[in-house]
């Protein structure tokens, strides 16, 4: 295949960055997007252009780190996939390519198609944990019973990797289906109802210190979640929040 | 640590979900009403004026409803300004319609063109109301010994272009409701296996149902005169 990419060029915070031109060619469809960009940066290299930045790790969709908002979509055309598990059988051969970063206020460029998503960890540092003594005398977490709903309910939701798509894909830039997920995580479970009251309200006003917009439910996000997140986790958090805010002794 | 309703993101979409409630509520009576203009114009005429003159629905629930209308307004400007600011740099390729409905993302174009509709709404018949009775004094609903609403309301619908500006904002408010009706659950926490399908299938119905009522009821006026 050979296709023309337009990518996001940016040094750093502060540069204003633009879309520049690559062709690549020759490139396999079994490759991975991924892959692709490896290719490209190779050709750049030879070329004594200095290579795109972008973010990657375990490149088999469980660590939420590679981004990309491709022609015009979270993570590409492809569903319920992360960049790199998004192949290019799913590009037309000649086909031109717009690559660019996340954008959210809250999740600035800092290189080329890297973001800095730290917001995301400082929301989980508002409260996305269980506080336990792990003094040795933790309780069996399996020694608790759950009903088989909550449980599964509880799975999926964790099941969200704090990619961003959600973010990247919301006309607002919420971010209200990663901090549904982190609440509903835990509300679920008996070892997370201890502290659900001012978990929900610490990470709904950690989400907004960091300047995300509102959620105005179009369900974008949902559709564009690599793991499929519902947006029934967001009314779980709406209702964790009302009953929180009504009920908080703090 | 924790935040007010008001000044958090999922507290101020709850209060905007109870205003279009409470919206979604007068638009139903407001209809009902209407139509009973095409059924017979004495009650119309007899309803009407109850609803002008009573004390409760003048002095308690019309100054509510127009608190009720400004605050949903102004809740749906301010949440837009700060949507806006979320993300300063938009992307130079772009396909929401991949993965959202027109209608969902595009709540304040509804929305404004629907307060635009009402302030020749307003000006068609609120106005006149309250000048005849605050101003003139006169609450008898009384035009030559007559009841009057009957005959203003027909009377305002013999003009082709009012009757299709009135059409087209029904149609503004159709593509507003039918994002506007399910997402006022969602926002208030309420999500169901079971229930939110019956919802959205409601809130479809609604947004079908009453908007081209009031077309209808407009058409019906226009075309038994014209």
């Amino acid at each position: 295949m050979d296709l023309t990419l337009k990518v996001w060029r940016q040094k750093n915070r502060e540069e204003k960055g633009r879309l520049e031109t690559y062709k690549v060619t020759g490139i396999s469809e079994h490759a991975s997007f991924l892959e692709m960009l490896d290719i490209m940066n190779e050709q750049l290299i030879k070329e004594g252009t200095e290579p795109v930045a972008f973010d990657h790790d375990c490149r088999e969709g469980i660590c939420g780190t590679c981004s990309l908002y491709i022609n015009g979509e979270a993570h590409g055309p492809d569903r319920k996939v992360t960049t790199c598990q998004l192949h290019m059988r799913m590009f037309k051969d000649g086909e031109t390519i717009y690559i660019e970063p996340w954008r959210s206020a809250a999740m600035p460029v800092i290189k080329d198609l890297i973001v800095d998503r730290s917001s995301f960890d400082r929301i989980q540092q508002s409260g996305g944990f269980v506080s336990v003594n792990t003094s040795g005398n933790t309780q069996d977490a399996n020694a608790l019973p759950i009903p088989k709903m909550n449980a599964d309910k509880a799975f999926d939701a964790a099941a969200c990797i704090g990619c961003g798509a959600c973010v990247a894909t919301c006309k607002n830039s919420s971010a209200m289906l990663f901090v549904a997920a982190k609440v509903s995580q835990f509300a679920y479970l008996p070892q997370g109802k201890v502290e659900a009251k001012q978990r929900v309200l610490n990470m709904v006003e950690q989400m907004d210190i960091e300047g995300f917009g509102n959620c105005t439910n179009t369900g974008a996000c949902e559709v564009e979640c690599p793991k499929s997140i519902s947006i029934e986790y967001i009314a779980k958090m709406n209702r964790e929040f009302l009953s929180a805010s009504c009920s908080s002794e703090s | 640590m924790s935040n007010g309703l008001s000044d958090s993101s999922v507290g101020r979409k709850v209060l905007m979900a109870l205003s279009g409630f409470f919206l979604l509520f007068f638009l139903m009576q407001h209809f009902v009403i209407n139509l009973f203009s095409v059924i017979s114009a004495d009650l119309f005429n007899e309803i009407s004026h109850f609803m002008g003159t009573n004390g409760l629905i003048q002095f308690v629930l019309q100054p509510i409803l127009i608190f009720g209308f400004l605050f949903h307004l102004a809740m749906g400007m301010y949440l837009e300004r700060k949507n806006s600011a979320a993300r300063p740099i938009k992307y130079a390729m772009d396909k929401p319609s991949e993965n959202s409905n027109w209608m969902s993302r595009n709540m304040l174009i509804t929305g404004i063109m629907v307060m635009l509709f009402l302030a020749l709404h307003f000006y068609d018949f609120w106005f006149p109301e309250i000048k005849t009775k605050f101003i003139d004094g006169d609450w008898s609903g009384l035009h030559n010994g007559e009841f009057r609403y009957w005959e203003e309301l027909h009377h305002k619908f013999q003009d082709i272009i009012r009757v299709s500006i009135y059409c087209v904002a029904f149609i503004f408010l159709a593509l507003h409701l039918s994002h506007g009706f399910q997402s006022a659950f969602q926002s208030v926490g309420f999500n169901h296996n079971k229930y939110t399908p019956i919802i959205k299938k409601l809130g479809t119905l609604y947004a079908i149902i009453i908007p081209f009522g009031f077309i209808f009821i407009a058409l019906f006026h226009y075309f038994t005169q014209n």
